[in-house]
């Protein structure tokens, strides 16, 4: 069964339409990489799947592990296995890091019908997470993202998505604000946790972060649709060419090739 | 002069007597001289510009006899006691109770005892105080013509008191007033901690009317805690004022949580230079709970510098009031001033009036000031359910950091973890809280 089916979606925000149709199917242990330019509507995607409320899906059809997943709320989606990675990670004064990992893994693992983990056995498992992503303990006694750098940012959303264990992992944008040493630690952090249960979504604008996180296949976002599907070998084309070229028209010759 | 005003008046003439220090003729004369204004100029109204947002309609209607005090009453005070802090004062109804009481021995010649104790015994102690009323105002006439006790702390020149002093106003008759009043005084260098807090026991309303005078010597530091947890049928209204001689900081932390109607007035003023002083807060209040703030900070000497952060959160129909005045005086060059208070509303029908009032004379001055009104923001909201949190929890811990924030500045520990789990308690979620405490 398909871990993830997207069917004719089409959603909007603030009543304007981002999305026109969105066709894609995601099997356990595929990696698939969304390209497109800004504004196609790639981060739009990103947060319907997650369930953000001001995002309205205005019809199509998402099917998750065969269930219908509009119709769950953003919590029960993070429950059922669905990780969002943020584009912007958000700051939250005031709540430590801990305190938000531990609720976290254990809010899944009770839904999972998984004994919740007490304090030490859960400071057992996020240091040696935190360790492979080469974070230091500080940062768990920190308020959650308040005044981490770009790459701490996206650091602790990897160091999140491997201590929940998702079914499927949606990383929007996680190579922005990136320097290239940051860059190899999260993608690590991220090969580290491919397995063929696992289901991957990488959005990105950059073919860069696919050279570290070799996708199964990439599609081409273009104004709420995905335009073009192929292999890796589609991100480098496209590299090469430019968005101009799947845009169409103003790209003149290189257009033709497309259609 | 309305009726209420007159049984006040009637009862005074009844009372005077017998209230402590009676036979003192300056304080006698300054009972009569409040009583006197008091009768004059009646309770404020709303078209008074310093009570614009809060009626007293429901202090005004009612009248508050004298709470007789039954020391009897109140044979533990356990449950409000603070584990680090060995001195405390306890007062039931406004009265000393001594046998509730434990005062540790305090470097001479420091002193922290009743107030109607030093009126009997050592009354020169707390006339320079008591003499002049510290601030205008019916509440404080009010309390100084029926004040019949309070504390009296006095710290000698150079005195180091590490360990605060516990003031305790326990509140156990319903329908009558009590008019505490304190005197905290630290000589020239000299360093001390009080933790004011009322509460309650029984639910029936009653009337607080409490008066502090804060007076730090030169280079001295005093750190004053205020901590309602009046009942929510109880009507508390507290005066705070504040001398600062050259070089003397003074830090307020006000914590409101109980009452149906609160005001706080908190006041100081730079009588030197170099003044240092730290006003924070936090209320939160819901229900039909009505709580307002009003500050004033008076740079009279220059190179004084001063931080206010006020934080509220308010649910249902809950009302709360902020003033933040500053006043910095003519001569008062190189004041350092700044204003901050968020509010946060968990309901539509909650209602906030925040107001920065800046008097500036003076032209080399640093002063800055931000008010801010709002509800939980939805970009942490959805953060924190994309992990997996319930969205009651999501909001229940946005809004405890929320007040974190005011409650990481309240340095006694167990006084700080109190307030946590006071803060964790009023929650719907607070078994999922309780973690962060």
């Amino acid at each position: 069964m398909s871990l993830l089916t997207i069917k004719n979606l089409q959603a909007a925000v603030d009543g304007k339409q981002i999305l026109r149709g969105i066709d894609l199917d995601v099997q356990p242990g595929e990696v698939h990489a969304i390209m497109g330019p800004n504004g196609s509507g790639k981060s739009t995607l990103a947060q319907v799947l997650a369930g953000r409320e001001d995002y309205q899906a205005v019809s199509g059809e998402v099917l998750y592990q065969g269930k219908d997943l509009l119709a769950l709320s953003t919590e029960e989606r993070a429950r059922e296995g669905i990780f969002l990675a943020f584009q912007y990670p958000v700051e939250i004064p005031g709540v430590s890091n801990v305190y938000l990992l531990k609720a976290a893994v254990n809010a899944i693992r009770k839904h999972r019908g998984q004994p919740e983990l007490d304090a030490v056995e859960f400071l057992q498992l996020v240091k040696a997470r935190m360790k492979s992503m080469k974070m230091g303990e500080e940062f768990l006694y920190r308020s959650v993202n308040e005044g981490f750098s770009g790459g701490e940012k996206k650091r602790n959303e990897v160091l999140q998505m491997a201590l929940l264990e998702p079914r499927l992992a949606i990383l929007d944008e996680t190579d922005s604000g990136l320097d290239i040493d940051a860059l190899k630690i999260v993608a690590e952090g991220v090969n580290s946790l491919r397995s063929p249960e696992r289901a991957m979504i990488v959005i990105t604008h950059y073919q860069r972060l696919l050279e570290y996180i070799v996708p199964d296949y990439v599609h081409v976002l273009s104004r709420g649709r995905i335009v073009k599907s192929g292999g890796r070998e589609l991100a480098l084309e496209l590299e090469e060419k430019g968005y101009a070229w799947i845009e169409g028209g103003k790209a003149g010759a290189a257009a033709g090739a497309v259609r | 002069m309305n009726e209420t005003i007159e049984r006040y008046v009637a009862e005074f003439r009844a009372q005077a007597t017998r209230l402590p220090g009676a036979r003192l003729p300056w304080l006698a004369a300054a009972r009569e001289g409040a009583i006197e204004r008091f009768a004059r100029q009646g309770f404020p109204t709303l078209r008074d510009e310093a009570w614009k947002y809060t009626a007293l309609g429901p202090i005004e209607k009612k009248v508050f006899p004298l709470a007789q005090a039954d020391l009897g009453k109140v044979s533990e005070v356990g449950a409000w006691l603070l584990e680090d802090v060995p001195h405390r004062l306890v007062f039931v109804d406004g009265r000393y109770a001594p046998a509730l009481s434990r005062v540790g021995a305090l470097p001479a010649p420091s002193l922290a005892d009743s107030l109607a104790e030093v009126l009997a015994r050592a009354p020169h102690l707390a006339e320079p105080y008591l003499r002049e009323a510290p601030a205008a105002g019916a509440f404080v006439e009010l309390n100084t013509a029926f004040m019949a006790d309070g504390a009296f702390v006095q710290v000698g020149e150079g005195v180091i008191v590490e360990e605060p002093i516990h003031l305790l106003f326990v509140s156990t008759t319903a329908g009558c007033v009590s008019h505490p009043r304190n005197l905290v005084v630290a000589a020239d260098g000299a360093a001390v901690t009080v933790v004011e807090h009322y509460v309650a026991l029984g639910g029936g309303g009653y009337f607080t009317n409490a008066v502090t005078q804060i007076a730090a010597g030169r280079g001295a530091r005093v750190e004053h805690y205020k901590v309602q947890q009046e009942n929510v049928k109880a009507f508390h209204i507290a005066t705070v004022v504040a001398r600062q001689e050259a070089g003397s900081r003074f830090d307020s932390h006000s914590l409101s949580l109980g009452a149906e109607l609160a005001r706080n007035d908190i006041a100081t003023r730079f009588d030197g230079t170099g003044c240092e002083t730290t006003l924070n807060g936090l209320y939160v209040v819901a229900g039909r709970q009505h709580v307002d703030h009003h500050t004033t900070i008076d740079h009279a000497r220059p190179r004084g510098t001063s931080r206010e952060f006020y934080r509220g959160i308010l649910d249902d129909r809950a009302r709360a009031v902020f003033t933040g005045r500053i006043v910095v005086h003519k001569d008062a060059q190189k004041t350092d001033a700044g204003q901050i208070n968020h509010n946060l509303l968990l309901s539509r029908d909650a209602e906030v009036d925040t107001r920065p009032q800046l008097e500036i004379y003076a032209d080399d001055v640093k002063c800055s000031h931000g008010a801010t009104v709002g509800q939980l923001d939805d970009n942490m909201l959805f953060y924190l359910r994309t992990r997996g949190l319930e969205e009651g929890h999501a909001r229940d811990l946005l809004t405890y950091a929320f007040a974190a924030e005011v409650l990481e500045r309240i340095r006694i520990r167990s006084l700080r973890n109190r307030t946590e789990r006071l803060m964790v308690e009023r929650m719907a979620e607070a078994e999922r809280l309780k973690e962060l405490v």
